[in-house]
């Protein structure tokens, strides 16, 4: 298929973003319209990246274009605005297979987030090979997405869970984990950046542990893919799931990742138009990957952002990106303790095992009441379970607050964050 | 910027009234808002059809606290049958403040677990140590 070019950005086009080889925050702030905007007559300081990302004008203008230039179905139209549109979502594919190097972008489905990618796989490979008393290892940092999908599974096909614990400060107990494979898995699933705690999973060796043991396996990228560089090749995954929301694209766009002749032998998940090749009234065969997998039309504009957000992602370079999160990470680590007193933080100390997200307590305040005061401020952190019910009765915690960063956050926000949980102490302890 | 945070809704918040366990409870109900690990435990003691004790226990934001701090104090010498009939508005009307949606859990959590208790345990049977989520949500 011949693919023509949508607006985008260039191959190996610098940003002016990026600066003597790191990024310039503020200069990417002004790309995200979003973060000019005040709230409750402050300037926005958004601390919720690992919840949804803020998306940047290329991406936001390539939805734009799409709906108002070409919108038509895709695969279908014989004509220019079906042309354009089957070549832009197709593109998108491209693009978005190429930003975490898979070898073919066949390989590449769209989903709707990270949450339908797994249970695609739960659904679809899951109820052909797991079985009575066959076990899938997970972990106790998992995100609900990664946990309840598994649940469902195996209490229908009568199989087992097993978890890896985790260290006090956040690490995956690799000692269990070789453990753990001695009973046989057919799967483990993991994620590669722990959501709440920011934890940073030494993926390829515990990847290549689940393959000396026979068992396949599923990394939840959802955290990762915004944040580190990611090469699903070198990872060595069979299945790689993440969502676009958090990697600056369309809330509805998410992609599944996974090793061709794995999606081949897989039955569809979802049956409908375009996931067939001929239907008959009994029986129909089905089409190619990645298409037998994507039933019904799909969501092509926020397809398109996604392949925007990548190249936007692509421009900026994902190693800066990591630099960039890095550092604000260790300023927050560091200023944190020394300002705020009594804050508790939760996670690994070592930046270097560890992506932008800063979960906290300030003793004898519900993070509810800290989040609310926070938000006077314009300042959004997240504050609740975050989607991890278990890990956090295994920290023995109810709730915590929880800061996380993106390509746009700055030491300001954190010296917001700092000024504005002062604020809270104050009306708390009166 | 105080309008949630008032001094009497941290006062009640720092050192609510009713606080802790009472003897031979008649009834007895845990509810939780699983959204903010909020937990509080609610004990009734109901006598001749009259709220004569009340006491609650458990840990949860000022909201939630001060709602149950107000609402025990409301409730602690009236007929069973006039605490059946309370409803919402009637605790956002004790707290005084204005709650935003995602915060309406908080302040109704008590309520919630009174009536629940009520409803477990009418006077004289029931269980005494029932424990259910009073306000089932999940935060994806």
């Amino acid at each position: 298929m011949t693919l023509t070019s949508e607006p985008g950005v260039a191959d190996g086009a610098v940003l002016p973003a990026v600066r003597a080889g790191a990024l310039d925050a503020y200069a990417i702030r002004d790309e995200f319209p979003i973060l000019s905007r005040e709230v409750h007559g402050h300037r926005v300081v958004y601390l919720d990246s690992a919840s949804t990302s803020q998306k940047p004008r290329a991406v936001i203008e390539a939805v734009d274009a799409f709906y108002r230039e070409y919108n038509a179905n895709v695969h279908r139209g014989i004509y220019e605005f079906g042309e354009r549109s089957t070549n832009a979502y197709e593109r998108a594919r491209v693009e978005v297979a190429r930003f975490i190097n898979a070898p073919d972008s066949h390989e590449l489905i769209f989903t709707r987030n990270a949450t339908e990618a797994i249970n695609l796989v739960a659904y679809s490979w899951g109820r052909r090979n797991i079985g009575r008393g066959d076990a899938i290892v997970l972990t106790e940092m998992e995100h609900h997405a990664n946990l309840v999908p598994w649940q469902i599974l195996v209490q229908e096909r009568d199989g087992d869970l097993e978890f890896i614990p985790i260290t006090d400060d956040g690490l995956l107990r690799l000692d269990v984990y070789e453990v753990l494979l001695r009973v046989k898995p057919k799967l483990v699933a993991f994620t590669h950046v722990s959501n709440t705690l920011g934890t940073i999973n030494p993926v390829r060796e515990m990847v290549d542990m689940a393959h000396a043991a026979g068992a396949l396996v599923l990394i939840d990228g959802a955290q990762a893919v915004p944040h580190v560089p990611v090469d699903v090749q070198s990872l060595g995954a069979d299945f790689y799931a993440f969502s676009g929301h958090k990697m600056l694209a369309p809330m509805g766009s998410g992609a599944l990742w996974a090793r061709r002749e794995l999606l081949e032998a897989m039955p569809p998940f979802l049956g409908g138009g375009e996931m067939i090749r001929e239907v008959h009234l009994r029986r129909s065969d089905f089409n190619d990957i990645p298409w037998k997998f994507e039933a019904g039309t799909p969501a092509v504009a926020d397809a398109v952002g996604l392949g925007a957000a990548a190249q936007y992602l692509r421009g900026l370079g994902m190693d800066h990106v990591r630099d960039h999160e890095r550092d604000l990470l260790a300023y927050a680590l560091d200023v944190l303790p020394r300002e705020v007193p009594g804050i508790e933080l939760y996670g690994p100390l070592d930046v270097d095992q560890r992506g932008g997200v800063v979960p906290f307590n300030l003793p004898g305040i519900h993070p509810h009441d800290v989040a609310q005061v926070l938000d006077r401020f314009g300042i959004a952190v997240r504050a609740g379970h975050h989607c991890t019910m278990p890990l956090h009765e295994r920290l023995e915690l109810a709730a915590t607050a929880r800061a996380s960063f993106n390509v746009y956050s700055t030491r300001d926000d954190i010296d917001a964050l700092v000024a504005g949980l002062r604020q809270v102490q104050t009306i708390f302890e009166g | 910027m105080d309008d949630l945070y008032r001094d009497y809704i941290l006062e009640h918040y720092r050192r609510p009234h009713n606080f802790g366990v009472i003897d031979a409870p008649t009834a007895t109900y845990e509810g939780a808002n699983p959204l903010c690990g909020d937990r509080i435990t609610m004990q009734l003691g109901v006598t001749n059809g009259v709220v004569e004790r009340v006491g609650f226990t458990g840990r949860g934001c000022a909201i939630s606290q001060a709602s149950a701090s107000l609402l025990t104090d409301e409730i602690k010498g009236k007929p069973l049958v006039e605490v059946t009939k309370l409803r919402v508005d009637d605790v956002l009307d004790l707290l005084g403040i204005e709650i935003s949606p995602a915060r309406l859990k908080c302040a109704t959590l008590s309520l919630d677990t009174v009536q629940h208790a009520i409803a477990d345990d009418p006077p004289g049977g029931g269980a005494p140590n029932a424990t259910r989520a009073a306000a089932a949500e999940t935060d994806a």
